[in-house]
């Protein structure tokens, strides 16, 4: 097995302040880039803030930004840089940092509960539900979303403009209306809300661009863009000027 | 006079995975304001490294599945040292849970006639794993997540405030359980994120904080793994039963070096997956046990023809409990038929198409393409043992999971002993989880009703001396001291605790060793009081190890000691100087209680052992369960007396 030693450059400081801080650290074969943040916790930075949990790309703790990208620091191979590379870790950049990595990843848990709940369908018991694989599929692949805010942290939307945060959901947020909205049994039209109508007018999807930053860096690999937000869109605009639909939903909607 | 924040709550659930956050559920929708505490971030907990499914009799993809014979497959795995009743009900009322969590938004993959698909697994006699491709915990978690902020929406529309009634403290650690004489009061804890401590008074603590697999080496476990709740409870006065049974999963990959443990799923063996050696032998032929003899596949043809036809063939040995697994591949290893990195080869790229692979083991074949640069569908996997769960937990009353001798104490989840006996099979813990977290919330609810206006009084003197704690590694002996009293790095203490715990506590377990590893943790508990954090307190990950150093300390003694004393090999507990089963040990729990009064902070002499051992016969195994299995089983597992009553 054969070690190096590489040059690493870490964001360390607070809310305050802070700077980026070299440091020469052993690297061995077949590490990551977290194992790295963790061999410098342990010889030479005992306080350095880092969120992690499984190590495996499960739980999406341990994101940050590598060389200026947003990344997972536990799905990082160091075998992917040159090995005379200096390889720079800096916090999420659309969040306030809290310490050295770590950010304060509030506005997620915020959006999260703006959008509203599951509605399951009424008179359907437990054990009574009947859904077919290619159905679910669609919704399958959204909630494949480990909520490791990657998306939400490279969308320019937030990242540039942080007054946008008040009006926009984010690419994570708007993908769950859209899991919702093609959800096999949720009775959200039934109970009278439009889910469409409410990404557009309530969670920001006009603000989208569709530059596909988000999908770009799903550690996942979700199609955010292609199979959740431009259907969504699609969606919403049909409703919006379609009279024929909107029309449908008066009359179904007074009906009920 | 303490100057600790406080508030007040009905129940404090202590762990937001899924037993946690499912306590957390009921309690809220049975009437009681329910906090949640958690180390990590809401939705991040250990339970999304789940990946093979929910066990669960639904019989949806084998109509001869009911509630019988999954207890009997249960209480096969656990060698009959589970409590029986547990087993019980975790089979009557999982299938239920599985349901509930459709109504609440889960999405599992369905079977062709539209309902939840089941899955094969290691010990399970019909396909029993609801499942969402190999990622169901992360299903599981995001749909009791969701359903958590669907109730903070409704708390939030009658009170206009989220968290009236529902509060998630995240990211933070509680280091004490607080008493009011004999009963719970609350709990102390910190924030990680500005290092201020604060109390949460209330009647009845959850403690839902999953396992113990940060004290090893090689682990499939999260960082959160370091037995804070089997600690808290001790601390508290609730004995821990059978903390001797460790759980090694017998696939975690094995290379390369930084990802050595992480779990590779059991349903790649569920699906088809072979184990081989280095010779290209499929070697599990040979070392089915003579319990399980009848059972298993005799060749190789019967067990390939088992997955398509299963009511005509037999399993094959790959799908025995993790134990028998884990024990005949480490065997494989040390006779020198290992692969290259010290494990075994596990092929699924031989027997599925590649996009079936991709289809049915997703999560896998990202794992080992990012992780370990395999492409999975085109070569085989290098696996081997790593720990996994700790079957030994905190005694509870299988009705209610109250906790025994602490009034207002609730365990559920993998910090709750008996349900598994001496081995855990697949898909047992996401059931286990749903059925006794309901059951914790509900039993706690009930519990804090009926205390009424007596409601129990937080002590400042235990609020001071937690504080005098939590603060102790700031102070640590300084360098300038004698070169004995010279601070101690909690990260090299750590290290050192996993390879004690590796080297002498493992797999396969020796006398000598375990007394050797006594001896060992004993000087590391002296240096742990030492252990010291530069910095300060805000979000210090070199503090919080300090801290949790104490709980890993303290629940490794309670393994290598329960090891030690129990002179025979069943499930999890495997003794190479006792090699088999004894079925003298079949009706005794270990229990283990810490050796002096708890009440006070851990200034306790730390050269002496800190846990006491005593035995416990077991309930008797109700007759018309026994009745469920052929008399010539049980005469391999029931003592004499057991068996002529």
């Amino acid at each position: 097995m054969s070690s190096y030693e590489a040059r690493f450059r870490v964001w360390r400081g607070d809310i305050e302040g802070g700077g980026l801080k070299d440091f020469e650290v052993e690297v061995n074969d077949g590490e990551v880039v977290l194992d790295i943040i963790h061999r410098l916790q342990s010889t030479q930075a005992p306080d350095l803030a880092v969120r992690w949990n499984c190590k495996a790309g499960k739980c999406g703790s341990c994101s940050a930004e590598i060389n200026g990208r947003p990344r997972l620091l536990c799905m990082t191979r160091m075998s992917v840089f040159d090995r005379a590379e200096t390889i720079t870790v800096t916090p999420l950049r659309a969040f306030p940092v809290i310490r050295d990595l770590v950010t304060d990843v509030g506005f997620n848990y915020q959006k999260a509960r703006e959008v509203p709940a599951f509605v399951p369908p009424e008179g359907v018991g437990p054990g009574e539900y009947r859904m077919f694989q290619e159905d679910v599929d669609r919704s399958q692949e959204f909630r494949k979303c480990i909520e490791c805010f990657l998306c939400q942290d490279t969308c320019h939307v937030v990242r540039d403009h942080e007054e946008n945060k008040t009006a926009f959901a984010g690419p994570r947020f708007l993908m769950r209306v859209a899991e919702l909205d093609m959800h096999p049994l949720d009775a959200a039209e039934e109970s009278g809300l439009d889910r469409g109508r409410t990404a557009q007018d309530e969670h920001g999807l006009g603000y989208c661009n569709i530059t596909k930053c988000c999908t770009d860096v799903c550690p996942e690999g979700i199609k955010i863009t292609d199979n959740a937000l431009i259907p969504l869109k699609e969606r919403a605009v049909d409703r919006k000027y379609d009279p024929l639909v909107w029309l449908g939903s008066k009359i179904r909607r007074r009906s009920s | 006079m303490s100057v600790v924040d406080r508030q007040e709550w009905d129940v404090v659930v202590v762990g937001a995975g899924g037993a946690g956050l499912r306590a957390a559920i009921e309690a809220r929708e049975r009437g009681a304001r329910t906090a949640v505490i958690c180390k990590s971030l809401f939705g991040k907990a250990h339970t999304v490294m789940a990946e093979g499914g929910i066990a669960a009799a639904m019989a949806n993809a084998n109509e001869h599945d009911n509630w019988q014979v999954h207890f009997r497959d249960t209480l096969r795995g656990g060698k009959f040292l589970n409590q029986w009743r547990m087993a019980e009900l975790h089979a009557q009322e999982a299938p239920d849970r599985v349901w509930e969590l459709e109504t609440w938004g889960a999405l599992f993959d369905r079977t062709k006639d539209g309902r939840i698909s089941q899955r094969n697994f290691g010990g399970h006699e019909y396909p029993r794993l609801a499942h969402v491709g190999d990622r169901t915990g992360l299903e599981l978690i995001r749909t009791l997540q969701q359903k958590i902020v669907s109730l903070q929406q409704e708390d939030h529309r009658e009170t206009g405030d989220y968290e009236s009634r529902l509060k998630v403290f995240q990211e933070c650690t509680v280091t004490r359980v607080l008493k009011d004489g004999s009963r719970v009061s609350g709990v102390f804890a910190y924030e990680r994120e500005t290092g201020r401590f604060f109390v949460l008074q209330a009647p009845a603590v959850v403690i839902a904080t999953g396992g113990i697999g940060k004290s090893f080496k090689v682990t499939s476990n999260s960082w959160e793994y370091t037995g804070d709740g089997h600690a808290l409870a001790l601390l508290a006065g609730a004995p821990l039963l059978n903390m001797e049974f460790v759980q090694f999963h017998p696939t975690g990959m094995v290379w390369p070096p930084s990802v050595k443990g992480i779990l590779v799923t059991e349903s790649v063996r569920g699906d088809g997956g072979v184990l081989r050696n280095s010779e290209g032998k499929r070697f599990m032929f040979d070392y089915v046990p003579d319990v399980f003899k009848e059972k298993y596949a005799e060749s190789e043809e019967e067990g390939d023809r088992w997955y398509e036809d299963p009511d005509h063939n037999r399993r094959p040995p790959e799908l025995l409990p993790r134990d028998e697994v884990a024990r005949a591949i480490n065997s494989e290893v040390k006779a020198g038929r290992g692969s290259p990195h010290g494990g075994v080869f596990l092929d699924v790229s031989t027997r599925m198409p590649a996009e079936v692979i991709k289809r049915r083991l997703p999560s896998m074949y990202h794992q080992f393409k990012e992780l370990a640069d395999v492409d999975i569908t085109a070569e085989a996997m290098e696996v081997g043992p790593t720990c996994h769960y700790v079957m030994g937990g905190i005694a509870v009353d299988s009705e209610s999971a109250a906790a025994r001798g602490v009034p207002g104490l609730f365990a559920a989840g993998e910090v709750a002993g008996g349900m598994h006996g001496s081995n855990r099979l697949g898909g047992n813990s996401l059931s286990d989880l749903l059925v006794f977290g309901r059951r914790a919330g509900l039993h706690a609810a009930q519990y804090t009703a009926g205390a009424g206006a007596g409601r129990p009084e937080v002590d400042d003197e235990q609020v001071d001396a937690a504080a005098a704690e939590a603060l102790r590694p700031f102070s640590a002996e300084g360098p300038g001291d004698q070169a004995d009293h010279a601070p101690e790095n909690p990260y090299t203490l750590h290290q050192e605790l996993q390879q004690t715990m590796n080297d002498l506590v493992g797999i396969i377990r020796r006398e000598g060793e375990m007394e050797h590893a006594l001896e060992k943790l004993a000087e590391l508990r002296v240096r742990a009081w030492r252990a010291g954090v530069e910095g300060h307190r805000q979000f210090n990950p070199g503090w919080h190890l300090a801290l949790d150093l104490r709980n890993m300390l303290l629940v490794s003694e309670c393994v290598a000691r329960a090891a030690l004393e129990r002179t025979e090999s069943r499930g999890g507990h495997t003794r190479e100087d006792h090699p088999t089963m004894d079925r003298a040990w079949r009706n005794v729990n270990l229990l283990c209680a810490p050796v002096e009064p708890t009440d006070g902070p851990a200034a306790t002499d730390p050269v002496r052992g800190r846990i006491a051992l005593t035995r416990e016969t077991t309930e008797p195994i109700r007759p018309d369960l026994l009745a469920l299995f052929e008399k010539e089983e049980l005469v391999k597992y029931l003592t004499e007396e057991e068996l002529y009553e």
